[in-house]
């Protein structure tokens, strides 16, 4: 369906990318937001405060993370779109509850505007760090989708997407922004709202007493929700449940569940794998980048191509699911992978890992801080080609 | 008997039970047995609940339930509501989204003294603080019951828990001065003994608008009587009955709890100011003027 025009701000703006982020999501219906203030994401939430109240929805600032973060949840199950907005400390705390909206399948927004780690870190700083935290950082298995824009374009556009997706999958979806990102001031076009492509929830048609709130069937593995007050007297938990959302104590339960939540995703990744390639075709040597790095990797590859050297370009969009069969195909054609990225290794072990020693993978990593000089991923490229 | 007589003659029973127990209807049948221990006071609790809930008239699919982890976390997973049943501490919260989401529905949380006081007090001083139009049932038994029987915030000085082994020597919170203090525009304290009176406030708590704390005194022979050889359910509720003095509007900071001393019970602040929605939709309405269409509204006439 398209957008709601009463949540759409129409128009060529110029406009940081966390500005951006936070018209998205007015765009994509999101009508509630539950968030707890730190660098540098706040500007998201701020504005949210500011355009809400004329848009037709509620901003409230809880006491913590941890409250932000079930808050947005409860307004899920109250029939919102919801969304909450941190960065790395906040991240952190939020974790018990993506796993909660994971089990429970909660479609829910997160975004992570990424500073400097671990701990307190360097909070007014770029980093990409927590791009393993969201995949792996709440306990037992878990899928999520999340996206990586690269522009303040982007962080509207994607987060459109991030909330189609939610929505669409019943999972957790992350835009994982950065500082740079966040606090850069870039043109940003807003469509009109025919223009915008929304994804409604999955509203079940069915009658109180013939609705299971979590039975689907072998051709679609994601449930029809509802919300509370609509007389279905549904029950929601964070155990293992059957279809009848009833905890289920037991090794069959729990195995039916986990392997449908998590296969919705792994089965599911070619839909959702969402890659930009420079020059990949015929290259010798691939870069991989994500977010503000495939900026400057860019740099680097004209420079190196400029050399004569055969370098391609394959940017991540959605870095989880991650594209491994794509990797898998390159990996057997060309010489060399080279990972550049805002942390000591991350992606770059997800690149390696596919690759499985079929070619050479160069990590171009950074502790933090700020975004890389082209002419440090230009060395590797260099080194790759030697 | 044929099998088929048996059955029919079984469906009778039930339906004859279901014309007799008026709590039934509040029940998801298909989940009982209840986990709780025998002289538990939980289900006592939810017997009062049942019944302000038939009380109070109000159309079943416009309440929703939530609770926290823990013993009386299981209580949103038994009542036929909407019943939501979160992570640990964090039910308040997860009830504020819900309201804040969908206005229309009265939002319980139901949860323990654990839950509410240690790992989610901060969220139950800024409900409390906000006025968040929630009503609050706490459980509290003096102890983590589904853990085996750990100190909690409310363990008063004295007994032995498996974390106090030496007997406990942390001061334990005043739940109804916590309350009053954060801003609660209600809140009252009964035991399991004063069934009567707990269901009158549940119901009383179902009808206030703005945040709500009732707490509930509850024995829990398994891990905090037997422990401390109080004897079994029962006795807890004779000394719940002996010790007990009804003082309706006594100050809450006179209320703290003793090891097996004296406990005051009684509604002790009914009072009103507004909720956080209505301040949002009062101040935006004063500060934005018809540019603001007041939230809730319309979907409270649903």
């Amino acid at each position: 369906m398209q957008a709601d025009p009463k949540g759409v701000l129409t128009g060529v703006h110029f406009m940081d990318g966390d500005h951006a982020a936070c018209e998205g999501a007015l765009a994509a219906g999101c009508r509630l937001v539950a968030g707890y203030p730190i660098t540098p994401s706040t500007e998201v939430v701020e504005r949210f405060a500011a355009r809400i109240p004329t848009v037709g929805g509620v901003f409230i600032q809880m006491e913590d993370e941890l409250a932000a973060s079930i808050a947005i949840q409860g307004g899920v199950w109250g029939g919102q779109k919801v969304m909450s907005v941190s960065s790395g400390p906040g991240i952190s705390l939020m974790m018990e509850h993506l796993g909660y909206a994971f089990i429970t399948e909660t479609p829910s927004v997160w975004v992570d505007v990424q500073r400097g780690g671990p701990s307190t870190g360097l909070p007014t700083q770029p980093a990409q760090g927590d791009m393993m935290q969201v995949k792996w950082g709440s306990h037992g298995d878990y899928e999520v989708i999340a996206l990586s824009p690269n522009s303040p374009q982007e962080c509207f556009d994607l987060m459109v997407k991030a909330f189609n997706l939610a929505e669409t999958w019943r999972v957790p979806v992350f835009l994982m922004m950065d500082e740079v990102v966040g606090h850069m001031t870039e043109r940003v076009e807003i469509p009109s709202a025919d223009k915008i492509e929304v994804v409604e929830r999955k509203w079940t048609p069915k009658k109180p007493g013939d609705y299971k709130p979590y039975e689907t069937t072998p051709d679609d593995p994601v449930p029809y929700m509802t919300k509370a007050g609509d007389g279905h007297r549904i029950h929601v938990t964070g155990l293992t449940h059957d279809e009848r959302g009833y905890p289920a104590m037991t090794v069959a339960a729990q195995d039916k569940l986990i392997r449908r939540l998590v296969n919705k995703i792994r089965d599911n990744a070619d839909k959702l794998v969402d890659i930009r390639e420079d020059g990949v075709e015929d290259a010798d040597i691939v870069v991989v980048s994500y977010g503000i790095t495939s900026r400057v990797a860019m740099a680097a590859v004209e420079q190196a191509r400029a050399k004569g050297l055969k370098v391609g370009h394959l940017r991540m969009v959605i870095c989880w699911p991650f594209p491994a069969k794509r990797i898998k195909e390159l990996a057997k054609k060309v010489k060399a992978f080279v990972v550049p990225e805002i942390n000591l290794g991350q992606m770059a072990l997800e690149v390696e890992r596919h690759v499985a020693g079929t070619a050479k993978v160069l990590h171009v990593d950074h502790a933090g801080g700020t975004v890389h000089e082209p002419g440090v991923i230009l060395e590797k490229i260099m080194e790759a080609a030697r | 008997m044929s099998e088929e007589m048996g059955l029919e003659l079984e469906m009778d029973l039930e339906r004859e039970c279901a014309l007799e127990n008026p709590v039934l209807p509040y029940l998801r049948q298909d989940r009982i047995p209840h986990i709780w221990c025998p002289g538990c006071g939980i289900g006592t609790t939810v017997n009062c609940f049942a019944r302000a809930l038939t009380e109070s008239g109000m159309d079943m699919d416009e309440i929703a339930i939530v609770s926290g982890i823990g013993c009386t976390g299981r209580v949103a997973g038994y009542l036929n509501l909407d019943s939501f049943h979160t992570t640990h501490g964090r039910a308040i919260p997860f009830a504020t989204g819900l309201k804040l989401a969908n206005p229309k529905l009265k939002v319980v949380v139901y949860s323990g003294d654990g839950d509410l006081s240690a790992i989610g007090g901060n969220h139950l001083m800024h409900a409390a603080r906000r006025n968040m139009d929630l009503m609050v049932v706490c459980v509290n038994n003096f102890t983590y019951g589904m853990t085996g029987g750990q100190v909690a915030p409310t363990t008063p000085i004295g007994p032995t828990q498996t974390t106090m082994p030496f007997g406990n020597f942390e001061n334990s919170f005043n739940l109804p001065a916590l309350a009053q203090a954060c801003g609660a525009v209600y809140v009252a304290r009964w035991t399991v003994y004063h069934v009567r009176q707990l269901a009158k406030a549940m119901k009383e708590g179902l009808q206030k608008k703005g945040f709500v704390f009732i707490e509930a005194l509850s024995p829990c022979p398994t891990l905090f009587s037997r422990r401390n050889r109080l004897g079994d359910g029962v006795d807890q509720v004779k000394y719940y009955k002996e010790r007990s003095i009804v003082k309706n509007g006594a100050d809450p900071k006179d209320v703290g709890l003793t090891y097996q001393g004296d406990i005051v019970v009684g509604k002790f602040v009914d009072r009103d100011r507004p909720t956080w929605m209505d301040s949002m939709n009062e101040h935006f309405t004063k500060v934005l003027g018809s540019k603001y269409t007041p939230y809730g509204v319309e979907n409270g006439q649903d």
